[in-house]
């Protein structure tokens, strides 16, 4: 089995969960990571699209921010940022919403807004950008997240954008909403996917080496594992490869 | 009708005290050499409106010209805090700044219903979250066919949108490619604009039948700025460069090293010096 660090785990185990036929909403960050490694690898055919309005764009490296030129030049077509929110997101048309956050709780609420009260904050964050409205119109989010107990909270400070609210079966749809919300929580630790019942986040894959004590001691509430508990396949030698790749043409072309 | 004219003389004539202004870039095309032409004209409390304030919004509301920023994401790109934006809102320095905070969806609907002399923007937005619990201008309305709660925000009506694009002609009309934003909304909703661009041309080059040309008539001033959005990018003239967001994380973090970059590099200095930031890509394409 090869060396790899927990986060490469966490971002390899997230691309696996997108399809081929997918057509994706990726946040900056870890999730576009995730989606052009599953791009790069298993789903070649991916449509992923960015809020800067790139839609079907297969950027060689990662961009920095949501709107590089990158992005761009290799898009299908890219379209104005109200188009976008309005026809291709709120119309309903993009199946996966992937998203990171500062913050989250066990129903996968997240906050990207104020760590401390909103009017005197401990610490501002960037705000909720696309993530309230991309929470409730992409038919499911998948949520990539490293765990620690400041990020994993049992309360959030702020609900920037809404997940399975305070929990239960009908918790969305009480709502008015009719997309599943977060389906799949990926961390560098396991795999989590809600109750179907509670909708509480649930471990239902720990990846290889890591312990259900080491889950709970980076976790700022109770976990819950599902009745059977799978173990993460290992990165294979490929996807590191692509990956590792990826990121070291990334490096050099934000070096310039 | 639109005036080609210098940086100065058309920040001098279109941003105010006290207006409200909309310095406009989605990442792409962020006018940053206009953004320092109003820091040097020293512009006091403006509200500014932006759906991603990054750098320039950091140095405009570090100088103190900025009562009150309209915004759905402030951050730097990839590389973390906007430490300026950031020191406002949690010490109030220099100034106590007021914000107005929104989603990405609410600020886009926002620039269209101005952009279409509307009032206000309805939408599907917010639900189960606790933005409307602290932005008192978000409310619901219901749809009078179906009865849907929709979410209300107030149209985006700024007395001047600033944004910076490719090219000109020599009458004004203005043509921005790429990654567009909400810049020909931004211009379309506001009473006054500035348009930077990259250089006025004879004719504007072979295009696309439904290319994005904002027409003469609908531009305030014009002004030519080569490299005017650095370290932002233009399309098909200079690249992003990443370096200097990362750069601005050590330059903005402390008060001091903030001021003393901001004099040498903003006060001290004109438009021209954003032609030598992008000259080696500008020299690379010739």
């Amino acid at each position: 089995m090869a060396d790899y660090k927990p986060n490469e785990m966490m971002t390899i185990a997230a691309s696996r969960a997108l399809k081929n036929d997918d057509v994706c909403f990726v946040g900056i960050g870890m999730p576009s990571a995730a989606a052009n490694l599953a791009r790069l690898t298993h789903a070649p055919d991916i449509t992923l699209i960015y809020e800067s309005g790139t839609l079907g764009t297969k950027p060689d490296i990662l961009p920095l921010s949501i709107g590089d030129g990158e992005l761009c030049e290799t898009a299908v077509t890219t379209v104005p940022v109200p188009e976008m929110f309005r026809y291709w997101l709120q119309g309903g048309r993009i199946k996966v919403g992937f998203l990171g956050g500062a913050q989250i709780d066990k129903y996968a609420n997240l906050n990207t807004t104020v760590v401390g009260s909103y009017d005197k904050p401990k610490v501002r964050l960037p705000g909720g950008g696309g993530a309230p409205e991309i929470a409730t119109s992409c038919g499911e989010i998948f949520i990539i997240m490293a765990q620690s107990k400041r990020g994993f909270v049992d309360k959030l400070d702020f609900v920037t954008s809404i997940g399975h609210g305070q929990g239960g079966k009908d918790a969305r749809a009480k709502l008015g909403l009719k997309t599943k919300g977060p389906t799949r929580l990926i961390t560098d630790l396991a795999l989590f996917a809600p109750d179907p019942e509670t909708k509480e986040m649930a471990v239902v894959s720990i990846h290889p080496g890591v312990t259900r004590e080491q889950i709970q001691e980076n976790t700022g509430w109770p976990v819950k594992f599902a009745a059977k508990v799978a173990e993460t396949a290992p990165p294979t030698a490929q996807e590191l490869e692509v990956l590792r790749e990826l990121h070291a043409r990334t490096a050099r072309a934000h070096a310039a | 009708m639109a005036r080609i004219s210098s940086l100065a003389e058309a920040i001098e004539a279109s941003v105010r005290d006290g207006d409200t202004v909309a310095v406009e870039g989605f990442t792409h095309l962020i006018p940053h050499a206009a953004g320092h032409e109003i820091i040097r004209q020293a512009r006091k409390h403006l509200t500014l409106i932006r759906m991603t304030p990054d750098l320039v919004y950091d140095q405009l509301i570090g100088m103190g010209c900025v009562d009150k920023l309209i915004f759905s994401w402030g951050g730097n790109p990839g590389v973390g805090s906007l430490h300026r934006f950031r020191d406002a809102i949690e010490n109030g320095w220099p100034q106590k700044l007021e914000i107005v905070e929104h989603s990405h969806a609410a600020m886009a609907n926002a620039y269209e219903a101005g952009a279409a002399g509307l009032p206000c923007a309805v939408f599907r937005g917010y639900v189960g979250g606790d933005l409307p619990k602290v932005n008192p201008n978000i409310k619901y309305i219901a749809c009078p066919f179906t009865g849907e709660q929709l979410a209300v925000v107030p149209a985006h009506r700024p007395n001047v949108a600033v944004i910076h694009a490719q090219r000109a002609d020599r009458a004004g009309n203005v043509m921005i490619e790429g990654v567009l934003g909400v810049q020909k909304e931004a211009v379309l909703a506001s009473k006054r604009s500035v348009v930077t661009v990259e250089e006025i041309v004879d004719e504007l080059p072979a295009r696309s039948l439904n290319a994005v040309v904002l027409p003469h008539w609908t531009v305030g001033h014009v002004v030519e700025v080569p490299g005017g959005a650095f370290p932002s990018y233009a399309q098909g003239y200079y690249p992003r460069t990443n370096s200097f967001y990362k750069q601005w994380d050590t330059i903005s973090r402390d008060r001091d090293s903030f001021l003393a970059w901001m004099k040498a590099n903003v006060l001290e200095k004109g438009p021209e010096v954003f032609a030598e930031h992008v000259r080696k890509f500008r020299a690379a394409a010739e």
